[in-house]
């Protein structure tokens, strides 16, 4: 428990010192958000409709981005092997620097992630509705992007192969959680996407540190 | 016997495209799957003769 | 009976070359009497016409999709727990003859889908599943391809192989969710046009046809393969394909 502690606390202070990568990965969220009404015209009525899973997408691409470094760091510079090394579980690292990765990246996102909503014409209890399915759907982008990162450690296009790898199966928590905003659009209410979508958080939660802690092994060997 | 004509089979009473094109693409990608075998073998083994004759000296 | 003997790549190289031009035959014979039932004994179909004879490819194409992404979690798994090199390299053999048939059955799927639904393309459940198992293919042998080392290669893809394989019912159910929350916006496909026993025959002998062909390509490619492997050990020395 002390561990994961730790590792969050560290991943979290080496994030404050810096700002400019973590920085990088919100501003792409605003900026491929800004694209669409660009792209397919301001009608208000066809931007609320596509708000959600506009939202949703980039929310996924922007954790992915800052995803392929969640491990890469700790690598080159050694320390993540003294830490698979230590007599703690891989388990919890793994955990610890999902939870992190979390908190650094998918906390932020929530909060912008309104703002942009008001951009598509999403309004009161709609914009509730999206923070709280990317408060459950972010968690599981996180523990499931891990995985990604430890598989493709070290390899050259990292960044590019986490996303073919991680991206299909993401696809489950893309439905889920724009479908709840979208059922609250359409007056069917979020209840079943948002519990489906915790059912999904419950499984990864269990099952994702332990495959990312033996992605890191395997890696690492 | 479900066709008259040899062109009736072919026409596949008005689906012919789809049909065959359906047809078509399964028969490119087997035969394409085996000539890639067929390649991926014979450089293989002309590798394994390559690293041979280096090392055994006649 | 040592089934050990078997795994062991020296046994199973010559093997595998003695039982693939069988298996290959068999795929041969079956295709020809799965595809004489398609054209020649099954009946026309009073509401799709012609056009549905695409069935006997699709319908098998599909399966062997799905079937063969679930052998190769198997090979996987069985690698990761016993660390015997031979599963990883059957899991490898296998995927590129599964990509392949997830992509013969979205042609086929398309093919079918515009006579029928007016659309070469539809956010069906099962045609949007089958998309994403297509991807899940490319992503393990992406990630193969990218990684050197074979040892690494293998378990890290077989890793990810064994995600893919918890995630596909996931993915099927999620995306059926998603299907029926829009339902106004795509065509429902659910309702199974009532089957003749001679169609279902037709579609299983074909099935049986690629089952025995992916045997058979997996065997062929895992030869290659090992021999590319193993190029240092001694009873691939001994080969008489090796002399020159």
């Amino acid at each position: 428990m002390k561990f994961l502690a730790t590792v969050i606390q560290r991943d979290i202070l080496l994030a404050t010192r810096r700002r400019g990568d973590w920085l990088t990965a919100q501003f792409f969220f605003v900026l491929v958000v800004s694209m669409f009404p660009l792209g397919i015209g301001p009608d208000p009525a066809v931007l609320r409709m596509i708000g959600p899973g506009v939202i949703w997408v980039a929310a996924l691409l922007a954790t992915l981005l800052s995803m392929s470094r969640l491990y890469a760091d700790d690598h080159r510079d050694g320390t993540l092997e003294q830490m698979m090394l230590s007599p703690y579980s891989n388990i919890v690292l793994a955990l610890g620097k999902s939870i992190a990765h979390w908190i650094i990246n998918g906390i932020p996102l929530l909060v912008i992630a309104p703002l942009l909503g008001i951009q598509f014409g999403l309004a009161g209890k709609v914009l509730w509705i999206l923070m709280l399915s990317l408060a459950i759907g972010t968690p599981i982008l996180s523990l499931l992007g891990s995985i990604g990162a430890a598989l493709t450690l070290g390899l050259r296009g990292g960044g590019v192969l986490i996303t073919l790898l991680i991206l299909p199966l993401y696809v489950p928590v893309l439905i889920f959680g724009a479908g709840a905003v979208e059922g609250t659009l359409a007056g069917i209410g979020a209840e079943a996407n948002l519990s489906l979508l915790g059912a999904f958080l419950v499984l990864s939660l269990l099952l994702a540190p332990w495959v990312s802690a033996t992605a890191l092994k395997i890696s690492l060997e | 016997m479900n066709w008259g004509s040899w062109s009736d089979f072919w026409q596949m009473g008005g689906y012919g495209l789809y049909v065959w094109g359906s047809f078509a693409m399964t028969i490119v990608c087997i035969a394409g799957e085996i000539w890639f075998l067929r390649r991926h073998r014979l450089q293989t083994m002309q590798r394994l003769k390559r690293m041979n004759a280096w090392e055994t000296p006649t | 009976m040592n089934l050990y003997r078997y795994a062991s790549p020296s046994t199973f190289y010559p093997l595998a070359g003695r039982l693939a031009p069988w298996f290959f035959a068999l795929a041969f014979i079956l295709a020809v009497i799965g595809l004489y039932i398609s054209f020649f004994v099954a009946p026309t179909d009073f509401q799709q016409g012609e056009g549905y004879r695409i069935i006997f490819i699709h319908v098998p194409a599909a399966w062997m999709s799905m079937f063969i992404y679930i052998v190769m979690a198997f090979w996987s798994a069985i690698g990761l727990a016993w660390n015997t090199r031979l599963s990883f390299i059957m899991a490898r053999a296998l995927a590129p003859t599964g990509a392949m048939f997830t992509f013969i059955a979205l042609w086929t799927g398309a093919f079918w889908g515009k006579p029928m639904w007016g659309a070469w393309w539809v956010w069906d459940a099962r045609l949007t599943s089958e998309l994403i198992l297509f991807f899940l293919y490319v992503g393990v042998m992406a990630l193969q391809a990218a990684i050197d080392d074979p040892r690494r290669s293998d378990r890290a893809g077989a890793l990810l192989n064994l995600v893919g394989v918890i995630n596909v019912p996931i993915i099927y159910f999620s995306v059926k969710w998603w299907n029926t929350l829009h339902q106004g916006s795509s065509v429902s496909l659910t309702r199974a046009p009532s089957m003749a026993h001679i169609m279902l025959w037709g579609m299983l002998i074909m099935a049986l046809a690629a089952w025995m062909y992916a045997i058979a390509v997996a065997f062929v490619r895992a030869r290659s393969m090992l021999l590319e492997r193993e190029r240092q050990a001694s009873w691939v020395r001994e080969l008489p394909e090796g002399k020159a």
